[in-house]
């Protein structure tokens, strides 16, 4: 099967593939020479199966995330719809200011609803999410994990507050909006994981 | 331009004199004096006793080692932080009293920034690097974005270098470990598996000193335990180090901190860095430790950019954290 390249990341390549009539995207990971096989493999699979579980999980809660259509464990590759959308990171900067405050909301209702049934992204940055159709996608779930922990929970989004800060540094209030939607739609104490956040950022060094 | 600098954080005191020629960094000089605890791990007023000790000599070791008379310096600098207050202190302390007494300007710089600057005025076509800053209390992924260094990922709980001091300790070795454990590691043959953390582009490694110990307990070879811990914790840090390159669209990777000097760091960031077609660079061994020559040339770029702080200023700040920094040097 041809593929076509459209994105290299660190740890994997998102390839356009047709899969049973379909145009899709594949996320193959990809080999890592610098680490020893052992290392490699472990992480390779792990991260491929805990990926695909957490997205369709998600998708029952009602988190916008691409269909999964097939599962290659030994070769770690996903092959998942594709989205013909805009990646966030690529759009956030260039909205009005009521424009972004909406989207950013939208953004932490969607935490919200994964966090509701435990499902942490693990790296929740605006690049590893697509607007299409005025909806939140959320892609690469391949560092995330289930835990019911507010810690977990917090650092997931701290996670989400340092990618605004780098990225996104002149709208400094997009974490407040995104928090803002996270509230509304957290079933349990969304105070005390916002708690938990300030706590990790005083954790940090020389905070 | 030539400006002396004096570093003072932690373990550390060192004088550099360097001298600015066509934006790059020559150094000129770089003595470096180590603290070294008898046993334990590094007391804050016994290194600022030993910093206070020596810091006279070594200014005036560096300005001849710089073949310079102190009437050519034309700036001081000093580490400003972050760091261990006594240490800073002193370094401060001497930096005030060698600015009153030559009568040149003064600049408090941060450290962290200081060991990317180092990179790009010394190395050729080190220009907008991701660093890697790897030492005992600093784990931090740095790079240039929309006016300031951003720390794309740091460590969430102990700094990789202190990871490696702690286990060595446990094991019965001096500080500084890292070396030692290098050299254990070249003979470990069978990994053991250790938790490997990453959230996001942070990193955290209390874990795995945790699982090493059990094994050490449980009588596992030293050598295999050392392969194991650097072989998880750096692939876990090249890793974070990639995130952060994709995530900010940057070809260039350089290495910082005292663990920098460790070869199999090196290899793997190395590897990585030509399998996604970027540059790979790392300065000599005496600019990656805490140096002098360092906090000079970061001491020059903001001079240079129109900075200017009085003595009155010229405070410590133990917790400056790098993003704190307006980097106006750079556009």
């Amino acid at each position: 099967m041809a593929k076509t390249i459209i994105y290299r990341g660190a740890e994997a390549e998102i390839c356009l593939a047709h899969y049973m009539g379909h145009q899709v995207v594949q996320k193959r990971r990809i080999r890592k020479s610098y680490r020893i096989k052992n290392i490699d493999s472990r992480l390779i699979s792990y991260r491929t199966r805990e990926e695909a579980k957490l997205m369709t999980e998600a998708r029952l809660y009602g988190v916008s995330v691409p269909i999964i259509y097939d599962v290659d464990l030994g070769n770690g590759v996903i092959t998942m719809e594709y989205l013909k959308g805009k990646r966030i990171k690529d759009i956030l900067n260039n909205l009005s200011e009521k424009e972004r405050k909406r989207i950013c909301k939208k953004i932490g209702e969607s935490i919200a609803k994964f966090h509701n049934n435990d499902i942490i992204h693990g790296d929740i940055t605006t690049s590893n999410m697509i607007l299409l159709n005025d909806r939140v996608h959320f892609i690469d779930f391949g560092l995330g994990e289930k835990s019911s922990e507010m810690e977990t929970k917090g650092v997931d989004l701290h996670v989400l507050m340092e990618a605004l800060e780098s990225t996104h540094s002149k709208y400094a209030n997009c974490f407040d909006y995104v928090l803002e939607g996270y509230k509304k739609e957290f079933k349990g104490s969304a105070k005390s994981v916002i708690n938990k956040i300030e706590e990790i950022v005083k954790r940090g060094r020389y905070r | 331009m030539i400006c002396l600098g004096i570093e003072g954080t932690a373990h550390t005191i060192s004088v550099g004199v360097v001298k600015e020629a066509k934006e790059k960094c020559k150094v000129l000089s770089n003595v470096i004096k180590i603290y070294r605890p008898k046993q334990g791990g590094i007391h804050p007023r016994e290194a600022a006793n030993h910093h206070a000790e020596f810091v006279a000599d070594l200014i005036r070791e560096s300005v001849n080692k710089a073949n310079i008379d102190f009437e050519d310096i034309d700036l001081i600098s000093f580490s400003k932080g972050p760091g261990l207050g006594p240490c800073l202190r002193t370094a401060a302390t001497a930096a005030r009293a060698l600015s009153l007494t030559l009568n040149k300007p003064i600049m408090g710089v941060n450290h962290c920034v200081a060991h990317l600057e180092i990179g790009r005025g010394t190395i050729d076509n080190c220009k907008d690097p991701v660093l890697l800053y790897t030492s005992g209390a600093n784990t931090q992924v740095i790079g240039f974005a929309e006016g300031r260094y951003r720390v794309f990922g740091e460590t969430l709980d102990i700094g990789i270098g202190n990871c490696l001091d702690k286990f060595g300790r446990i094991i019965g070795l001096d500080f500084p470990c890292g070396p030692k454990i290098e050299e254990l590691a070249k003979n470990g043959k069978n990994y053991l598996e250790l938790p490997y953390s990453i959230k996001g582009m942070d990193i955290a490694f209390s874990g795995l000193l945790t699982a090493a110990e059990q094994y050490y307990k449980n009588g596992e070879k030293l050598e295999d335990i050392s392969y194991s811990i650097q072989e998880t914790s750096f692939a876990a840090l090249t890793e974070v180090t990639e995130r952060a390159m994709a995530h900010s669209e940057k070809d260039e990777v350089l290495l910082g901190g005292g663990v920098a000097a460790n070869k199999r760091l090196q290899d793997m960031v190395n590897t990585m860095a030509s399998e996604r077609g970027a540059r790979f660079f790392v300065p000599s061994r005496d600019l990656c430790i805490d140096n002098g020559a360092m906090i000079a040339w970061l001491g020059v770029l903001m001079y240079n950019s129109g900075i200017r702080m009085d003595i009155e200023e010229s405070t410590i700040d133990q917790r400056f954290r790098t993003d704190m920094v307006d980097v106006s040097w750079r556009g």
